[in-house]
């Protein structure tokens, strides 16, 4: 007998989204009832920029198969800027941990507006769909906190 | 040289301009010095060394004397004095307390080569023209000083000195083609999962002992997040290989664009971890992407992750360049 | 007195291992060498010392004491132990072996340290003369024969392979089992060999260096010496010398909550730290001199006071191979002693 752990594997998904935009989209493509994967825990921010880069080492230690950042497009920042340094320290990161052998494809930084919430909707379905297909983070995880 | 750092050390003490001088002091072999602060004359005249072993940079004990008030002569290598200019930068140093003798540099020995060419029981060592000359208890042996050059100064970046009152020796030039990034781009050449391996064989040797971190001149943290219990990710050993990874991936990102290249972490890693390799991928991602730039080069510069243009690059660049 | 050709010492380790998991140092990338289990084809590296000591073997750097799993209200308390199988460590030099003695008195004194002993009684140890003292090399400094190491078995090594005694009922049982891979050898080799470790022992930088002035009794004259403070200015406050120390066995307890449960761990820690002994209040050695003061007064004034003279360090060298600033134990005892002609 075969047994296929594909089919068995549910990715954690997190994805911090900021207060002014990303979890505004989020929230739109909630009351449009557009579907998207119950496994995506979105983590509100107050900006994208707020994101440490230790908050995202942290959810792939705590058993995190993906992460994804949203935030307000280029320029249109709550706080005028904070999305320009978001995106230079998370380009940087995405490249250290690709460095480093990390599944490239287990991060992903997407601009999401108020107003997109069909596009948060279908970035999410994209993003887990990816993870799926990439399977369990092995390579940034903490044995120690491995269920069973 | 130690002549002239010497005489130049007792004529600044001597006439005032400083009221004491951080330099290196006499080992118990030929090869260990350590950094010393000397105050009298005597003790410069009796306890003062300057060789090819002097490679420590003394630019960040310069942070703990600045804070004693007076002005202190420090003399500094090319590549020490852009930690100290990054460091003035930082408000971590005042200019006035610190009197810069800039000390033309080809480059340090590293007694590890010695040791890994067999060359144990070292006992003595003099410089010939471009020869150490080696006594050991096993007999004598010798090494060219190409062949001892430590390896940060293999690729050194400059032999110009970024900051400085004066200098002994000839000034030297930037050295764009060093080659320093070429092992960066080997290893970004290789697939993901060569790069993973190549780094969990590096970075499995880790024991923690945190010598990176505390002889780093960008690491001036008053309370280091590692070592602050209240932090959540406190720890004083890497308890998994998580923790390997996370040490000093977050550490290499901390001091991201702040990073000189000085090659310190390297030198001091008791488990040879080439620690530098993380930093210069920093380095080189910067300036590909945000243009050339070089940290501790000017104090009044802008740091590449506290600035921005509207036309950065989106961060699906790493997806889309180099092997996965 | 049996003897083993260089050539043949992987039949050794074939029926060795046949026994028991066996662990030899091994040269790893950058020029490390690290113990690794014994699989055929594993070279054995000539190198004098292991990065790290063999201490770990008893007193890993991370070791798990207690695991609390939790569901809904119940708590549930795992003790991780298993018996630990035999083992044997291969290659261990004189200066290692001697500080095995030392981490018993502090572990398998009362109360018993039942982690430690675990590890400490399944572990046979394979001692190796030293043939090639390097010039950090101070054991004789601790009364240590670095020709004639401790251990349950000894292997000295001779022009053209190892002659092998047991030095223990232990070792010998070891030995026997082993079958017929040895030669018969006189002593002779050996003894000729021992000598020529000794001969060069004396010749060493550091063959001189006495603990004349340390001890149990010194603590009032030592402690509140000035020299500590130019002797601690260059230190950096890492615990390179402490790790790689095969003496110092300060470990700190901690709790790591896995989001399911607790993982109760001990891990290693350092005196050179800011964090080490911190209690409510904070460090109680607020600077950098009093931490680097702790260390060797430890080593050089407490141990000896609370163990019968027993000196806290076996002069293996490696904290002078491996100081970020090139300050130890050796400049130190050197500095201090020249404060006695003062008194």
């Amino acid at each position: 007998m075969q047994v296929n752990d594909k089919t068995e594997f549910v990715p954690k998904i997190v994805a911090f989204c900021c207060n002014w935009c990303s979890y505004a989209g989020a929230d739109l493509s909630g009351t449009n009832r557009l579907q998207y994967p119950a496994n995506v825990k979105i983590i509100r921010v107050p900006c994208s920029c707020r994101v440490n880069p230790m908050f995202i080492l942290r959810a792939f230690q705590r058993g995190a198969d993906g992460v994804i950042i949203c935030g307000c497009h280029p320029g249109d920042c709550h706080y005028t800027t904070g999305n320009f340094y978001a995106r230079r320290r998370m380009t940087l990161l995405f490249s250290m941990l690709d460095y480093l052998g990390i599944e490239r494809k287990r991060t992903r930084v997407e601009w999401v507006s108020a107003a997109e919430g069909a596009k948060f909707a279908a970035t999410m379905n994209d993003f887990a769909a990816q993870i799926n297909e990439l399977g369990p983070n092995r390579r940034l995880e903490d044995l120690r906190c491995r269920q069973n | 040289m130690q002549t002239e750092l010497k005489k130049r050390a007792l004529e600044l003490l001597g006439d005032g301009t400083v009221d004491r001088v951080i330099g290196w002091q006499t080992g118990e072999f030929s090869y260990d010095m350590t950094p010393a602060v000397f105050t009298s004359a005597e003790d410069v005249e009796k306890n003062f060394v300057y060789n090819d072993f002097c490679g420590a940079n003394v630019s960040k004990y310069l942070i703990k004397e600045c804070v004693k008030g007076g002005r202190i002569l420090a003399f500094l290598k090319p590549c020490d004095t852009f930690s100290f200019n990054q460091l003035l930068a930082e408000h971590r140093v005042s200019r006035e307390h610190v009197y810069i003798v800039g000390v033309a540099c080809d480059g340090m020995a590293d007694v590890q080569k010695m040791k890994a060419a067999g060359i144990d029981g070292i006992v003595g060592l003099t410089a010939e023209n471009d020869t150490y000359r080696i006594e050991t208890i096993y007999g004598d042996a010798e090494m060219k000083k190409s062949d001892a050059l430590a390896e940060r100064c293999l690729t050194c970046k400059s032999r110009r000195h970024a900051v400085h009152d004066e200098l002994i020796g000839e000034e030297g030039e930037d050295r764009p083609d060093s080659g320093r990034f070429d092992m960066v781009a080997e290893l970004e050449a290789m697939t993901a999962e060569e790069r993973y391996n190549f780094w969990r064989g590096e970075l499995s040797r880790c024991i923690r002992c945190n010598a990176c971190r505390n002889v780093c001149p960008a690491c001036t943290c008053e309370n280091c997040v590692f070592d602050n219990a209240a932090s959540g990710i406190a720890q004083k050993a890497a308890a998994d290989t998580f923790e390997e990874n996370m040490f000093h991936v977050i550490r290499a990102f901390h001091v991201a664009g702040r990073c000189t290249d000085c090659g310190e972490c390297s030198r001091v890693c008791p488990a040879h971890i080439p620690l530098h390799l993380l930093n210069r991928k920093f380095i080189k991602d910067i300036n590909e992407l945000y243009g050339p730039y070089q940290a501790g080069a000017d104090a009044g510069a802008k740091s590449p992750l506290t600035s921005y243009t509207f036309d950065d690059a989106e961060p699906s660049i790493v997806r889309e360049r180099g092997r996965e | 007195m049996k003897y083993i050709s260089f050539e043949n010492l992987h039949t050794f380790f074939e029926q060795a291992s046949a026994q028991l998991n066996i662990y030899v140092p091994v040269d790893a990338a950058g020029g490390q060498s690290a113990y690794t289990r014994w699989t055929p084809g594993t070279e054995i590296s000539r190198g004098l010392h292991t990065t790290r000591s063999a201490k770990e073997f008893f007193f890993p750097q991370t070791e798990n004491l207690v695991e609390f799993k939790m569901s809904g209200k119940n708590i549930e308390i795992i003790d991780p132990r298993s018996e630990t199988e035999d083992y044997a460590i291969f290659g261990v030099r004189a200066c290692d072996i001697r500080s095995f003695g030392i981490l018993d008195e502090v572990f398998l004194a009362e109360p018993v340290d039942s982690y430690y002993k675990n590890r400490r009684e399944h572990g046979l140890i394979i001692g190796m003369s030293c043939t090639r003292p390097a010039e950090t090399c101070f054991c004789q400094t601790f009364g240590i024969d670095a020709a004639e190491p401790q251990g349950d078995v000894t292997f000295t090594e001779v022009q053209d392979g190892y002659c092998v005694a047991a030095n223990t009922e232990r070792g010998k049982a070891f030995l026997d089992a082993l079958g017929a891979i040895f030669e018969e050898r006189s002593d002779d080799a050996a003894a000729q060999a021992k000598e020529k470790t000794r001969e060069i022992m004396q010749k060493l930088p550091l063959a001189g260096l006495t603990t004349e002035g340390f001890g149990g009794d010194r603590l009032d004259a030592l402690f509140d010496d000035p020299r500590w403070a130019e002797l601690s200015e260059a230190c950096i406050g890492c615990g390179t010398c402490t790790f790689v120390c095969p003496t110092c066995q300060c470990y700190d307890i901690r709790d790591y909550d896995t989001g399911h449960g607790v993982k109760r761990f001990r891990c290693w820690d350092s005196c050179m730290y800011s964090d080490f002994t911190k209690m409510a209040h904070g460090n109680p050695r607020l600077t950098q001199k009093e931490r680097f003061r702790q260390r060797f007064m430890h080593k050089l004034v407490y141990f000896p006071a609370n163990n019968n003279g027993e000196f806290g360090c076996v002069g293996c060298g490696r904290c002078l191979a491996s100081c970020p600033i090139h300050m130890n134990i050796v400049k130190v005892m050197k500095k201090l002693a020249e404060v006695k002609e003062d008194e």
